[in-house]
């Protein structure tokens, strides 16, 4: 932890009076990732101003994992304030707040867990010291209370407004003592989330809400075929069209990949999409136009037979004996999928001479205004100092606000005016262009000893490369490290297991999408545990069971998955129940599905029962929340149509051929909660890998059909 | 048989149609007179959001297919991203902003009981269903809830908490009557 020695500074705020910041190194103890961001930064989370108001800043954007009541509650609890007590305030990605202003990989709780207690315990003991200073008393005389410092022995009072102008002058304490959990008044507890009424009445402002003086609008046409380049554009009737203002090339930058699209500026957003219609464009499809997603599926599956690269070895799967008459083998399959977050990506940007400002709902305001070669300074030639963002709340984040392309689009537009100008992206835009969460294609085998024990698994992940999609430095050799997530990680004790990785040449550019590769490999591997445990002829949970004899936290919440499911209770005739875990950077969640295999031959999915491992756990209900939001989504891209191409082009435009989940198709769901101490685990993604594999072994046992391909058709069985 | 009056209006509205031609309308939104200056092919989304300036009318698909964009027109609920303005010159239209004074009306109190958003962004237009749903059906069951609000699509997947609030609020909105 970095040493923790003077406050960042004391800020006067005019008419409000002192404000006393508070810098902290925001270098935690619970994570690597943290330490390796933080290294010198000062981090201001805290104001208290003279007059008894305290700003709590929320340093991660809220895309409705719950950050806005999440975070804060850290500060506060330590700092024995309640959250009703404290104005919090969104960040923008200030440089004094530090460069972990992002939201995403399931990080921010349990990444800043102890960092940000420490920032409200620091604060508080600060603050009882200036307190004691006055009295001319012991700090251990004083104790705090609902903002205010109170004498123990005379029961007098200052307010922490009182106090901050002589608390500002000391040193703050290196390892401040936290408070004990059975003293918590807001962790632990469903506090509740101070952004809810304002998304219940329209208030709550969105990237696409924000309204500047004098703003203008902008929609883009890009290349349909993905790829192409601009040839030629002819804007003559589009500029005729009432409200156009005028037409221009523009370059997005997504990864390696630089495309130029060409965008309208209208007084109206209509209009602009009026004026788009009437362009007339030459694109120079470079050979793209003959590509077809059915080819490239029967590439990935040729590419299957190749070794690869190893990524991990135990053991060795080469040396085991294993006769082939005890051996399976299964190939898996998923498709391309968009994220679809419900308010489509759009940026206002303004460029007035040097100066550039941004409006956005984006998870990485660190990168927007940050200074390192990857951020968004570099790309769009502006100093980081002179770069300011209004971060918005998110519409849905799910990964595909991670990336900066959509406001580097809308900021080479705002080159071309000195207006602010709005640029939306339609869902057709949004369904057409990705980027997408890449088809990732899975070979399995695995091989039993004479005795009936499971000695001997592979698993192969063959799909296009997430880290090439991103850098055009790439080294080929290498296994992409994210492609092969969780496959050699989980807690099943085999003897010998080998994974790797064959990545394929692809040109459209990927993402990660909630839960990342998670979402594709726990699919294959824990419906190929399945089908390996009937080939023991032993009972799915059993089979697994039977490979977590050591103490793990997968054994602990499989445990407590079989007792809380009553999976011992066997599934009436045309009925089916299914299990998987799946635990990866993010967090460990396991989870049962029942199904209903009705005479119509559909499945309806009944129940889902979840255990998710926390470690900590800050807003139980939240936590829910957030799992049965990313079980329903998991459902969504287990049995929903993905993305194709035709003829280079995304064949899917919108919600009418490219469906998602709605409310008639949401089965029940129960979570419960694990939070036994240990490492703290996150929350936002953890709830969706175990779910499509456990669906698909939900149905195998209803229905002995075994589905090796997402999507699987639920009506079609 | 000719009729030159009859000429000269199919005349404009081709006209109009066709050169995006704007026109004074005037609207009555959340209680509230408007006359607008717009396209009268504007959808009535865009009206709200950009001209009028009330921002709680969500734009998700453009093709009535997710209901982030569900207004009342007279009451009744419609998809304004598909709503030409010109529809709603004289009628009565009432957005999320002014379905209550107070963030008070049955939904939206049991929508912030049962803690339903997560990001938020469908909940305006879920709730203007479900306003409609609980006028209509004052003891929905589940099968009716799924059925009414079948066209809100929530991408974060609220929907479990949407069936709860909306049962939550048909309790409400009973005690409420009762106590009239």
């Amino acid at each position: 932890m970095k040493d923790i020695t003077r406050r960042n500074f004391i800020k006067s705020t005019g008419t409000a009076g002192f404000a006393f910041w508070l810098g902290l190194s925001a270098r935690g103890s619970t994570s690597k990732a943290l330490d390796l961001a933080t290294a010198k930064n000062f981090t201001p989370f805290i104001l208290i101003e003279s007059s008894g108001t305290i700003t709590i800043y929320n340093t991660k954007p809220e895309m409705g994992q719950g950050t806005f009541q999440s975070f804060p509650a850290l500060i506060a609890e330590e700092l024995e304030v309640s959250l009703e007590q404290v104005t919090i305030r969104q960040s923008n990605g200030e440089k004094e707040l530090g460069t972990l202003q992002r939201a995403g990989g399931s990080a921010s709780i349990r990444t800043s867990y102890l960092a940000m207690r420490k920032v409200g315990a620091s604060a508080r003991e600060v603050l009882i010291q200036a307190a004691s200073n006055k009295w001319k008393v012991n700090a251990d005389n004083c104790y705090v209370e609902s903002g205010k410092v109170i004498n123990r022995v005379t029961k007098a009072s200052f307010t922490y407004g009182e106090l901050a102008e002589d608390a500002s002058k000391l040193e703050l304490p290196k390892e401040p003592k936290l408070k004990e959990a059975k003293d918590f008044k807001i962790l632990g507890k469903s506090g509740k989330r101070p952004d809810i009424p304002l998304k219940t009445c329209g208030k709550a402002e969105f990237g696409i809400d924000v309204q500047v003086p004098g703003m203008v609008y902008a929609t883009v046409e890009r290349c349909p075929v993905i790829g192409g380049t601009l040839k030629s554009f002819d804007a003559g009737e589009a500029l005729k069209v009432a409200g156009v203002e005028k037409v221009v090339e523009v370059e997005r930058v997504v990864g390696k990949y630089h495309f130029t699209g060409i965008a309208v500026i209208a007084n109206s957003y209509w209009a602009a999409l009026q004026g788009r219609k009437k362009l007339k464009i030459v694109w120079d499809t470079k050979g793209f136009e003959t590509f077809q997603s059915s080819a490239y599926e029967e590439h990935l599956r040729s590419l299957g037979k190749q070794d690869g690269i190893t990524d991990k070895t135990i053991g060795s799967v080469e040396m085991v004996k294993v006769s082939p008459k005890d051996t399976i083998e299964a190939f898996y399959e998923t498709p391309l999928i968009a994220h679809h977050a419900l308010e489509p990506m759009n940026c206002v940007a303004q460029v007035k001479g040097d100066k550039l400002e941004i409006w956005t709902s984006t998870q990485v305001p660190s990168s927007v205004t940050g200074s390192t070669p990857n951020d968004l300074h570099a790309i769009v030639g502006f100093t980081p100092d002179n770069i300011k963002l209004n971060a918005k709340f998110i519409g849905g984040g799910f990964g595909r606000r991670l990336y900066m392309d959509y406001i580097i689009e809308a900021v080479n537009v705002a080159k071309h005016t000195d207006k602010p100008v709005k640029v939306i992206w339609s869902r057709e835009d949004t369904t057409e262009q990705g980027p997408f969460r890449p088809m990732t294609f899975s070979q399995l085998k695995g091989g039993f000893s004479e005795e009936g024990k499971l000695i001997s698994f592979q698993h192969k992940v063959i799909s296009p490369s997430y880290f090439e999609s991103m850098r055009p430095d790439y080294d080929k050799t290498k296994v992409d490290a994210i492609m092969v997530e969780g496959i050699g990680e989980q807690a099943y004790e085999i003897p010998n297991v080998k994974t790797s990785y064959v990545r394929a040449d692809y040109h459209v550019p990927v993402a990660a999408w909630r839960s990342v590769t998670s979402s594709t490999v726990a699919f294959p591997h824990e419906c190929f545990i399945d089908e390996l445990a009937y080939k023991a002829k032993m009972e799915p949970f059993d089979f697994r069971m039977s490979m977590l004899n050591k103490p793990s936290d997968t054994k602990r919440v499989m445990q407590k998955l079989r007792e809380v499911s009553g999976w011992d209770k066997k599934s009436p005739k045309g009925k089916g129940k299914g299990v998987a875990v799946w635990e990866f950077f993010a967090g460990l969640c396991a989870q049962v599905v029942e199904v209903t295999y009705r005479p119509d031959k559909t499945i309806k999915v009944d129940r889902v029962i979840a255990v998710i491992d926390l470690g900590e756990v800050v807003n139980p209900d939240n936590v829910r929340n957030q799992v049965e939001g990313a079980i329903i989504m998991a459902l969504g891209a287990a049995t929903k149509p993905g993305i194709s191409l035709k003829n280079g082009q995304v064949v899917e435009h919108n919600f009418y051929d490219n469906p998602l989940v709605r409310i008639n198709e949401a089965p029940g769901i129960e979570v419960h909660i694990l939070a036994e101490g240990g490492k703290v685990k996150g929350v936002g993604e953890p709830g969706l890998p175990a779910f499509a594999p456990a669906l698909a072994n939900a149905i195998f046992a209803a229905t002995g059909k075994r589905f090796r391909k997402m999507p699987f058709d639920l009506r079609v069985i | 048989m000719y009729n030159p009056t009859l000429f000269f209006e199919y005349y404009h509205l081709f006209k109009w149609e066709s050169k995006n031609i704007n026109l004074m309308i005037n609207l009555n939104v959340n209680q509230k007179a408007y006359q607008i200056d717009a396209d009268p092919n504007m959808p009535l989304l865009w009206v709200i959001r950009d001209i009028i300036g009330l921002t709680g009318t969500k734009y998700g698909c453009g093709v009535a297919q997710c209901g982030a964009c569900v207004v009342h027109l007279n009451g009744e609920a419609v998809r304004s991203c598909v709503t030409k303005v010109s529809r709603a010159e004289g009628q009565k239209v009432t957005t999320i902003e002014g379905l209550s004074n107070n963030n008070d009306h049955p939904a939206q109190v049991a929508w912030n009981e049962e803690n339903v958003p997560q990001c938020g962004y469908c909940h305006s237009g879920q709730i203007m269903s479900a306003a409609v749903l609980l006028r209509e059906n004052p003891n929905p069951t589940d099968a009716d809830i799924d059925s009414a609000m079948a066209g809100n699509i929530c991408r974060c997947g609220t929907y479990l908490r949407i069936r709860k609030a909306i049962h939550l609020a048909a309790e409400i909105q009973k005690k409420e009557g009762a106590s009239k």
